[in-house]
């Protein structure tokens, strides 16, 4: 059977994490790729990259990070940031990356979804969606980095993200994210039985307790955690264990 | 003198990064290459492989390998990796029908609905051939790391070294004397699938 996975995620600024990690006995704790290389050794299933570098530089940043991690990091990853045309998913794919995660990029132009899934296949498309509540069972979905609001309704859009051929939807509730009080269950249930694709849950893991819900209660295939493991409150084998323990399907 | 390498199949069909990033970090030599040359004179040969089963023969068939691959094959030591294990049995239903390598009997279809497809992620297989060289200091039910939508149909069951369940018990690698092949990907299946290609390495250094 396959399993449910626990995947890191880190930002990255002009090839440094933002979130400072302090507690890892690392050369440098802030080259993302020797970050990414331990969480790999602690048994993490995939790695997400997102690339916030807020300049033209963006593309090259993102391309170079692609090939650095390939030499070091033994896992799946993804590489998300300011992908924007087919030639740079080629690009980024041939660098060693296993997926790309497109955003605000999927919503403006919706084709690339699609030129995307064709030409190099489902699996490496993964498209992120933020969504934020509007009212009761209704989300609306944002782009550039949650500032801009699109009138698009978030289970719709994920429908027709799978109808386009996007392989994964990594889901991020806007309301939850930061308050490490819990994923938004209500929002990835809604999604999850909405699509036949698998599901990423993002925003609000505080406790192994979220992991644990947004899975057997919501459905997700995936956790994307971010702080909780940067700050060294609970380590990602520690995270499996306690899954495992609760019933879950779990790679150790 | 004289020093062993493994040629890395390169024939434009994905992934060629990882699999020598990951060669390369068990102390393997490795060349990507697609000179037959350079195939012929390697003492192992490495067929990886993503993407679809009618680009990738097309494309073995624009560098003249079909033919290079199926005498090589008999007497190297030799490893297919998720779309090079397919390539290896007679045909696919993917897309339109395509003629595949026919070095196995078998063939090549979609997994069956009921299950998310592609099949993507980390799953067990059930190692049926508990001597292989190539799962040496591998535990039965260990996880590695799937994608593919597309699954072997195996009809010679005396070559099935491990399944895997998805919906469908699938052939997830076979083993016949010095040919090895994997559908799931030994370079993204962190410290276990390392082990799996150091096997492979230790192998051609005995026998290539």
């Amino acid at each position: 059977m396959i399993t449910k996975r626990i995947i890191p995620c880190l930002d990255v600024n002009k090839g440094r994490v933002v979130k400072g990690v302090s507690f890892v006995n690392l050369r440098d704790a802030g080259d993302p790729v020797e970050l990414a290389a331990y969480y790999d050794r602690e048994g993490a299933d995939e790695i997400v990259f997102l690339d916030i570098t807020a300049s033209h530089e963006r593309r090259k940043t993102v391309i170079e990070l692609a090939s650095k991690a390939a030499e070091k990091v033994f896992i799946p990853y993804t590489i998300g940031g300011g992908i924007n045309r087919v030639d740079d998913i080629r690009e980024i794919l041939k660098k060693g990356a296993d997926k790309i995660s497109i955003n605000t990029s999927a919503v403006e132009n919706p084709n690339l979804i699609e030129e995307g899934a064709n030409l190099f296949g489902s699996q490496c498309i993964v498209v992120a969606i933020d969504a934020k509540k509007v009212s009761n069972s209704n989300w609306e979905v944002y782009i550039h980095g949650g500032r801009t609001p699109t009138g698009k309704d978030a289970v719709k859009w994920a429908k027709q993200v799978e109808d386009l051929g996007g392989g994964e939807i990594l889901l991020t509730s806007m309301d939850k994210d930061g308050t490490k009080d819990g994923y938004d269950l209500e929002l990835t249930h809604a999604i999850t039985s909405a699509v036949n694709i698998p599901v990423i849950a993002s925003g609000g893991a505080g406790k192994l307790e979220h992991l644990r819900d947004v899975i057997k209660l919501a459905g997700a295939d995936a956790v994307l955690v971010a702080s909780i493991f940067h700050y060294g409150e609970f380590t990602v084998k520690q995270a499996k264990e306690y899954l495992r323990k609760e019933g879950i399907n779990i790679r150790i | 003198m004289y020093e062993k390498y493994i040629a890395i199949i390169d024939y434009n069909a994905g992934n060629i990064k990882s699999v020598s990033n990951a060669l390369l970090k068990t102390g393997a030599l490795v060349k990507v290459t697609n000179s037959l040359k350079v195939i012929r004179n390697a003492s192992a040969i490495v067929l990886p492989g993503v993407g679809a089963f009618g680009n990738a023969i097309n494309n073995l068939k624009i560098f003249n390998l079909p033919d290079l691959i199926k005498r090589e094959i008999k007497r190297k030591p030799f490893l297919g990796i998720c779309l090079g294990f397919q390539l290896l049995f007679e045909y696919s239903t993917e897309k339109d029908r395509n003629e595949g390598l026919g070095i196995f009997k078998g063939y090549v279809e979609r997994i069956p609905e009921g299950v998310k497809i592609p099949h993507i992620g980390w799953n067990q297989i059930n190692i049926l051939k508990t001597d292989s060289k190539l799962f040496k200091n591998i535990e039965n039910n260990e996880n590695f790391y799937f994608v593919h939508s597309y699954y072997v149909k195996c009809e010679d069951a005396s070559i099935i070294s491990s399944t895997t369940n998805y919906g469908v018990n699938l052939t997830s690698s076979i083993e016949k004397d010095n040919i090895f092949a994997l559908q799931f990907h030994p370079e993204k299946s962190s410290l276990k699938g390392m082990t799996i290609l150091e096997n492979f390495w230790n192998y051609v250094q005995e026998e290539g």
